[in-house]
């Protein structure tokens, strides 16, 4: 009885730190930009298939791993500088549907040159599963937690200690005002979208020996980061987090225990309470609107 | 004056002989062979093997003079997986392009489309697709070559319990191949019997860790063995999660997934499952004594020989279609549609590479559940077992 309730736990938690990391790539750009980047699961995309294919041809792993970021990276200031930058004083839902467009570019170029199949990547470390009280968590969930953990203290160390993190959070509270200070706001914007892209394309690394990698692979997980990002709260890293893990443990629990049929509904209902009681998600900013 | 008759009987000698040559013209006549395939989309890994298959043996039978001294022209449209846009194509190679036969059909959906519009115009029609309600029941002018996934299902259910496994824990797919798997194999045990699903868990097409309803299965009291229904990646990755869990209990997957391409997401995980294919999967392992043998042999090695990428069990659907049309068209001795249906209707013996065709008057499929082999995979490979 406790080990299946540990299974579904850990079940839970790897989809849910996969999905938190996913999140907080759109909390990133949400909150240097308020726009909701509709493309990052196509970066977590990037990220494996570039790892797949580079070792396929022979690099190895770490190089490979360490250029598909890279590629991430110059995708993600390419996506700014050519769709985003041009349309400069357009509003937020004009950018938020550019990145839509710009996903749907991005995953037809990947189905182009990467073709449609599912690709396998190794685990990291071994294939045993490690057993715990009599549920199995397979190896590579530890390194999604692990690199999950990290990139959250990197971020954290990022708004709170660095001078360029601070710009970001500057340029996201008053654009006009960072720029009256000295900031160049696009300059920190190309920032956020390479940061965020790097973000995805190494979650995208880590979770690919779990769920495969192909040229679709972004649509979904990148909804159910997004649904995790609201749960959380837009623009809150700790709710981005806090969100993912809370899907990710739902879902399996309401697979292990209630119905597979339903799971999805349970989460997807979970999102409507949330929404109903806590508007502004779990950590959501109180921003009283000024009239 | 004399000119001017001289010219006209010019004229005329002229006309004659482009009569002469237009009669000529219609005497050979090509066999005209219309198809809708989904080339492109979604399913596209049905249609370009199939459209290849077509291609490649059109070309082969015109080469070796053609079937009753005429050649063959394949008309052929890419409905890109999209049914009304199957509906259309398949109206256009009955109105305008007026083919004699039509084979192709890539999805169930593309195939229902167009069977309306093939039983108003009365023109045989053989599809490529895979469920139960193409011909079941029985239409006029409808065949197909595909085994049903009912046989599948039977199939599998059989070779457990000949194992001595009568508890079956079900998983399955919540896409269109899965639920109809599942669907069919709840109505096989039922038709069986002494045998039964203890549970009966989903997935959906795009979820990333089936470990929680495995577990589950697992836990149910008396389960002794495992069938998964699925296709794509999903089955992969219950495949995956399987030996995470280290599950010792005899692990079916469907034919949804026999393919080489799953072995490699599969891994070592697959090592011991085994799962109902064609014989196309494992042609060196099939006994001499096989009839099927030289004909899965001879496709194999012409397909990947002309088209330097492996061969699936998708385009040997459309080389049964063609060459069961073309015996149809032989026995016939015309093109005419009524004549060409019969003689389909009436085809005993036909081995093909899917298996052997008895067609009769209500078994438009004419194929039996034991065309479908039992294949174990073992290191990675697929072994034989019945």
């Amino acid at each position: 009885m406790f080990s299946e309730f540990l299974q579904y736990l850990f079940t839970g938690i790897t989809i849910g730190a996969t999905y938190a990391l996913i999140a907080l790539g759109f909390t990133l750009i949400y909150n240097a930009s308020h726009v909701i980047n509709f493309a990052q699961g196509e970066f977590l995309m990037i990220g494996g298939m570039a790892t797949v294919s580079l070792t396929a041809m022979g690099v190895p792993m770490l190089l490979a791993i360490v250029l598909a970021v890279i590629l991430a990276g110059v995708l993600g200031i390419a996506l700014q500088r050519l769709a985003i930058a041009p349309a400069k004083n357009a509003d937020v839902v004009t950018l938020i549907i550019i990145t839509i467009g710009a996903s749907i570019f991005i995953r037809g170029l990947a189905q182009l040159v990467w073709g449609k199949e599912y690709h396998v990547m190794p685990n990291f470390s071994s294939d045993e599963p490690i057993e715990i009280f009599g549920a199995v968590l397979n190896s590579q969930s530890l390194w999604v937690l692990g690199v999950g953990a990290v990139l959250v203290a990197v971020l954290v160390y990022f708004f709170t200690r660095t001078l360029t993190g601070k710009a970001i959070l500057a340029t996201s509270m008053n654009k006009d005002a960072a720029r009256l200070v000295g900031i160049r706001t696009q300059v920190v914007l190309m920032l956020a979208f390479m940061v965020s892209a790097l973000l995805g394309s190494i979650a995208g690394i880590v979770v690919a020996p779990i769920t495969f990698t192909s040229y679709d692979i972004g649509i979904i997980l990148g909804l159910k980061g997004f649904v995790a990002a609201a749960i959380g709260g837009l623009g809150s890293g700790m709710g981005a987090v806090v969100g993912g893990l809370a899907l990710g443990v739902v879902e399996a629990m309401a697979a292990g225990y209630l119905s597979s049929d339903y799971k999805d509904a349970v989460a997807f209902s979970m999102i409507l309470l949330v929404l109903f009681f806590m508007p502004r998600g779990l950590f959501g900013a109180k921003i009283v609107e000024r009239v | 004056m004399f000119k001017k008759i001289t010219r006209r009987a010019g004229k005329f000698t002229a006309i004659a002989a482009a009569g002469l040559l237009a009669m000529n013209v219609q005497a050979a006549d090509p066999i005209r062979i219309g198809s809708f395939l989904s080339v492109t989309g979604p399913a596209s890994f049905l249609g370009d093997p199939e459209l290849k298959t077509l291609e490649m043996y059109v070309e082969k039978i015109n080469e070796d003079g053609g079937v009753l001294g005429r050649q063959l022209e394949l008309v052929h449209y890419d409905d890109a997986g999209n049914a009304s846009k199957a509906r259309n194509f398949a109206s256009r190679l009955i109105r305008s392009d007026r083919v004699d036969i039509i084979v192709g059909g890539s999805t169930t959906g593309a195939t229902m489309a167009a069977v309306p519009m093939v039983e108003q115009a009365k023109i045989p029609f053989i599809s490529l697709a895979g469920a139960v309600v193409i011909t079941t029941p029985v239409k006029k002018w409808v065949f197909k070559t595909p085994q049903t996934d009912r046989m599948a299902a039977e199939r599998v259910l059989n070779d457990m319990k000949a194992r001595g496994l009568t508890k079956v824990g079900l998983i399955s797919g919540t896409g269109g191949f899965g639920s109809s798997g599942r669907e069919q194999t709840l109505a096989a045990v039922k038709e069986m019997g002494g045998i039964e699903i203890v549970a009966d868990e989903t997935y959906g097409g795009s979820d990333t860790d089936m470990t929680a309803q495995l577990t589950n299965i697992r836990s149910t009291e008396g389960v002794q063995t495992i069938l998964n229904f699925g296709f794509g990646q999903g089955p992969a990755i219950v495949t995956r999660n399987y030996a995470q869990l280290g599950i010792d209990l005899p692990f079916y997957q469907s034919h949804g997934v026999a393919s080489d391409g799953f072995l490699e997401l599969a891994g070592s995980s697959a090592n011991g499952l085994r799962l109902p294919a064609s014989p196309l999967l494992v042609p060196e392992s099939l006994p001499a004594s096989d009839p099927q043998k030289p004909v899965v042999e001879a496709y194999k090695s012409e397909y990947e020989a002309r088209w330097n990428s492996k061969v699936s069990t998708f385009g040997a659907y459309a080389y049964d279609g063609l060459m069961l049309a073309v015996e149809a068209i032989e026995k016939a001795g015309s093109t005419d549609k009524e004549a060409v249906r019969d003689a389909l209707e009436s085809i005993q013996g036909h081995v093909g590479v899917t298996g052997t065709f008895n067609m009769s008057a209500d078994d438009h499929n004419g194929l039996e559940a034991d065309s479908f082999r039992i294949l174990e995979v073992q290191d990675g490979g697929w072994k034989l077992i019945n």
